[in-house]
């Protein structure tokens, strides 16, 4: 491929950048999001306080934890558990079908359907189901993927056919799929121990991207490929590819990745159970020592500080400049699991509770007039 | 009150005969016994090769001046001239038309073709078909919405409603109905449109039907709420009144899980109407039976403009219940009985009737689609095996004239046959007919406890009709080796207990069983070729062999018991699916075509998904090997299955 003077300038001059270390802007006043957080627990109707993964429909919130699917609705939960129909209580992913409004439920004993009120459960014995524990739910069309224990399934939601991927028939060498991200050209899974799946719906065939350095936690190659082959969850949007691992955290481009690491990054754990893009450049990373916003150039971490557990914010800028900003609220916990987003606000599943992030434009958190407090700076985000 | 006789009296008679009913197949094969030497009628090919109308539904144009006929048999849109009662058209449409809806402006006519899975467009002013729109399976019921922009059509065989944008003719979506979506009515306002299922939803075994009205909002084109029917199976038209208040909902209220031979203790279909909306609130069920009387298979409802009155037709008892509104709200309103509804209570009082029903109108054979003059004064009900229309003052309550739609002047035995199976009238109190379990000649997804053998023994799933010869014996114990001799003289005193058909309708109603064909199978690829997995699926139907590459003994390869073109060796083998509550575990080799339509599976049914036969009823191999199959190789088989 031919290079114009023009973009090859353009490239050098941000190489330059770069490498002297010239921020585009300082963390001093960088204006990240900000939130007021309000958390909820069993207190106040959830139905257990460790929240596997959030999902939002409008006004309506659905959380699924260890003992039940909870939807949230004009300020009141209504929980759903095995003898309200639900496949098993331990709810660990869902996925909305936005065109018919259905809910698909993914628990530790079987794919459940929510369709107004009426609950369908499909599982490994009365369906094409490969396993009943399903990590992982996406819509895609008329199909419905689906991650679990034992490779992949997606169901054919107009003809009720099921076809399974696993070992015999991809390149995946670990059926422990772990989530799944459909889009129209490609559907992406990870898998945990695997790497990263994709499948071109147009060709219909499979390939894997593992990292390079192999099975060794050391990152030998950076940038060269998938940070690491422990996979936790995947997001594909505008053509780009957002990969969280156990290890760290990689954007791939279709060309080439773009890891991230708590060393060098604004990432408070290499820890990570789930990242959701907001579009090619910006993504929220779940990690478990808070959540993380990234929108291309800065890095924001919200949680609840890990030595004095009080409500932190900590901003850091591209030259790695660190500013804490002084906060009201923070999520229920650090230990982050799933984000959604509701318009400007968040929906956060942590391990104790659901937290929601309701967007603070122009000011303070608390409303007040005044521009955030810089309470220290430091050159990295700490570490517990 | 004025109760009119049915057109057959001679049922009252037959109604002392004894007390005990026959579920409707026992019936239909009972029945055959009384004519051992049960013949083909001596009628002519000619007659025999009749093609009838079968009028099934109805629309008015927009100026009330023609009525548009939906005619099943004859795959037609009729159209009648109301004021000569003539008709004037008839405009082909697809393969088994059920359905029929109009454009806001009353421009376009929309027929739903079940066996094409299509709807007809037909232009209202040429009456030709200027394009036909891709469906789900067995499309049905059919509404525009208030823009005209959109369709929901009712999908029967794929159990959801597909949602059709006009413009464009394309199926934007489907929504996920109950089992066997079949009717929708579209509330006064436009916003909702609710649907009814002539199938109950799946359910744990041994346990009360349930149904669903699927209520859709038509601004988000989604489903928002599903009203629960609690002990319903089969659920037919739904009406709406004007000021959008009450809507209703013909039903049968099966009592499956009791012995049929305990049917003089009780009964066995409850024929009732679910009523909803804000002049209830929450949904009541009531009946329309009376003590010794039952008005089979309410089929259709529609309600006047002023919201005085409801009619129903009752398909199996050849005549329109006629309610009067302010009495049945009065009634429904009593707060006491409404709580005891929620209990069955009201809905299982078979007095209850006489406070809301004002008559009972004699109408043709079959009587299907209700519809009401815009301006409430007539009803025309279509008489599907009667091949016209009754039109009904809706004031006297009296049929003031009838519109003959042309069909042959002659019933051949084929038709004869039909006419029987579809009627009530043979049984005790008129208590239901074949159609009854056989919906539609189909299914009806129940189980049922047919023997006098004691609470909970010798469960059955209701078996498909489709295609039946070469099929013999019959029963799932296959204790009878043909149709005439299946239930035979002592079944039917044992259940029937009343009087039988004759000899020439013995045989005619036999012709007409044997006649039903398949339906269309929607799994096959149009030229006949498998898909690679239902390729694999066949391999391992007709393996001989274990995986391990040991011979599979010959009776226990799926394809030695599941052979010849209807897949059945006609044998009674023993597969270990017999339960402890069956008196034999010898179950009949059930022929296989079109069982992707038929589930639950196994004997009673116990097994609700192709897959649970072999996942959770076959742990020994005994009932075909398949604890050597990966998943997928079993999810291969299901493909295979169901091109069958």
């Amino acid at each position: 491929m031919k290079i114009k003077p023009r973009m090859l300038f353009a490239r050098l001059a941000a190489l330059v950048v770069v490498a002297i270390g010239i921020p585009i802007a300082t963390a001093q006043n960088i204006d990240m999001p900000r939130f007021r957080w309000e958390n909820f627990t069993t207190a106040n109707g959830l139905p257990d306080n460790h929240v596997f993964c959030v999902l939002v429909d409008g006004t309506r919130i659905w959380a699924g934890t260890e003992n039940g699917l909870g939807r949230y609705e004009n300020g009141a939960w209504k929980i759903y558990r095995p003898v309200d129909g639900l496949a098993h209580q331990a709810v660990l992913s869902l996925a909305l079908d936005k065109r018919t409004g259905d809910l698909w439920v993914g628990t530790m004993g079987g794919l459940s359907r929510v369709s107004a009120g009426r609950i369908d459960n499909f599982t490994q014995l009365n369906s094409g189901l490969s396993n009943d524990i399903v990590y992982g739910v996406g819509v895609q069309g008329d199909f419905l993927w689906v991650a679990t224990a034992a490779g992949a399934s997606r169901l054919n939601t107009r003809s009720g056919q099921w076809a399974l991927f696993n070992e015999r028939n991809t390149p995946m060498y670990e059926i422990w799929t772990y989530a799944v991200s459909p889009a129209e050209d490609k559907v992406y899974y990870a898998v945990w121990g695997g790497g990263v799946l994709e499948y071109d719906v147009k060709t219909e065939r499979w390939k894997q991207y593992d990292d390079p350095d192999g099975e060794t936690q050391l990152v030998l190659m950076k940038d060269q490929g998938l940070i690491h082959e422990i996979t936790t969850s995947v997001s594909y949007v505008d053509k780009i590819l957002w990969v969280a691992t156990y290890f760290g955290a990689s954007r791939y481009d279709g060309r080439y990745w773009h890891n991230f690491l708590q060393k060098d990054s604004g990432l408070p754990s290499n820890f990570l159970s789930q990242i959701k893009a907001v579009d090619g450049n910006r993504a929220w990373f779940s990690t478990d020592k808070g959540l993380a916003y990234y929108d291309g150039t800065n890095w924001a971490v919200y949680r609840p500080a890990l030595d004095t557990h009080k409500p932190e914010m900590l901003v850091r800028d591209a030259a790695g400049a660190v500013k804490n900003i002084a906060v009201q609220s923070a999520p229920a916990h650090n230990y982050i699991l799933g984000v959604d987003f509701q318009g400007d606000d968040l929906w956060v599943a942590t391990a104790k509770g659901l937290s929601h992030g309701i967007r603070q434009h122009g000011s303070t958190e608390s409303g007040s007039t005044g521009s955030a407090q810089v309470s220290q700076v430091q050159r990295s985000i700490p570490k517990k | 009150m004025q109760v009119a006789t049915t057109w057959r009296s001679k049922a009252k008679v037959r109604a002392s005969a004894g007390p005990a009913l026959a579920l409707t197949l026992a019936v239909t094969l009972a029945l055959l016994l009384l004519a051992p030497a049960a013949k083909p009628a001596a009628r002519s090919d000619a007659e025999a090769n009749e093609r009838y109308l079968s009028p099934i539904e109805m629309a008015l144009s927009p100026d009330g001046r023609l009525l548009y006929v939906v005619c099943q048999g004859s795959d037609e849109l009729r159209v009648v001239d109301i004021q000569s009662g003539k008709v004037v058209s008839a405009v082909p449409v697809g393969h088994v038309p059920r359905g029929i809806a109009l454009s806001r402006d009353g421009r376009q006519i929309y027929v739903t073709n079940a066996w094409s899975d299509t709807v007809s467009v037909i232009d209202a002013a040429t009456l030709k078909v200027v394009r036909a729109l891709a469906t789900g399976f067995e499309p049905t019921g059919i509404v525009s919405d208030q823009s005209g922009e959109t369709l929901y059509v009712a999908n029967r065989l794929s159990n959801d409603i597909s949602v059709i944008d006009v413009n464009s003719g394309q199926e934007i979506k489907r929504l996920l109905a109950g089992r066997g979506a079949s009717y929708l009515a579209l509330s006064a306002d436009g916003r909702r449109i609710y649907g009814t299922h002539i199938y109950p939803n799946a359910g744990a075994f041994r346990t009360p039907p349930n149904s669903e009205i699927t209520v859709i909002d038509t601004a988000r084109r989604t489903v928002v709420d599903r009203k629960q029917l609690h002990n319903v199976a089969g659920v037919f038209h739904v009406a709406l009144s004007a000021d959008g208040k009450l809507g209703v909902a013909a039903q049968l209220r099966p009592k499956n899980l009791i012995p049929l031979a305990h049917v003089e203790h009780g009964w066995a279909f409850g024929d009732s109407l679910t009523l909803f909306g804000d002049d209830v609130g929450g949904t009541v069920q009531v009946p329309i039976d009376e003590l010794d009387r039952y008005y089979a298979l309410p089929w259709a409802v529609a309600i006047t403009p002023d919201k005085s009155k409801i009619f129903v037709t009752t398909a199996g008892s050849e005549n329109v219940t006629v309610i009067d509104v302010r009495q049945l709200l009065r009634f429904a309103a009593n707060s006491a009985r409404i709580r005891q509804s929620s209990a069955n209570g009201l809905v299982n009082d078979l007095s209850a009737a006489a406070n809301y029903v004002t008559a009972r109108i004699p109408v043709g054979r079959n009587p299907r689609g209700a519809l009401l003059s815009q301006d409430g004064k007539r009803l025309y009900v279509a008489n599907r095996l009667d091949d016209n229309i009754s039109v009904i003052d809706t004031s006297s309550e009296k049929v003031v004239s009838t519109i003959d739609l042309g069909g042959p002047k002659t019933i051949s035995a084929l038709r004869h046959g039909e006419q029987l199976f579809f009627t009530a009238d043979y049984a005790f109190q008129g208590q239901f007919g074949c159609a009854n379990c056989h919906l539609d000649a189909t299914i009806d997804g129940l189980q049922w406890d047919l023997e006098p053998d004691g609470f909970g023994k010798d469960i059955v799933d209701n078996r498909s009709l489709e295609d039946l010869a070469g099929t013999e014996p019959f029963k799932w114990n296959g204790g009878n080796p043909d149709m005439p001799t299946e239930c035979g003289p002592r079944t039917e005193k044992f259940f029937y207990r009343s009087q039988s058909f004759t000899a020439q309708e013995l045989t005619d109603i036999v012709k007409f069983v044997y006649s039903l064909p398949y339906r269309p199978n929607r799994y096959r690829l149009p030229n006949g070729e498998l898909t690679p997995a239902q390729e694999r699926g066949k391999a391992i139907f007709e393996r001989t062999k274990y995986k391990n590459g040991n011979p599979i003994p010959e009776k226990n390869q799926c394809a030695y018991c599941h052979s010849g073109p209807k897949y059945t060796n006609q044998q009674q083998v023993d597969v270990g699916t017999g339960k402890s509550t069956d008196r034999s575990p010898v179950i009949d080799v059930p022929q296989l075509p079109n069982v992707v339509y038929s589930a639950p599976y196994l004997h009673d049914g116990s097994a609700q998904s192709l897959e649970e036969i072999w996942t959770v009823f076959n742990p020994k191999d005994t009932h075909g090997v398949s604890n050597d199959l990966r998943k997928e190789e079993l999810n291969d088989l299901v493909e295979y299955l169901k091109t069958l």
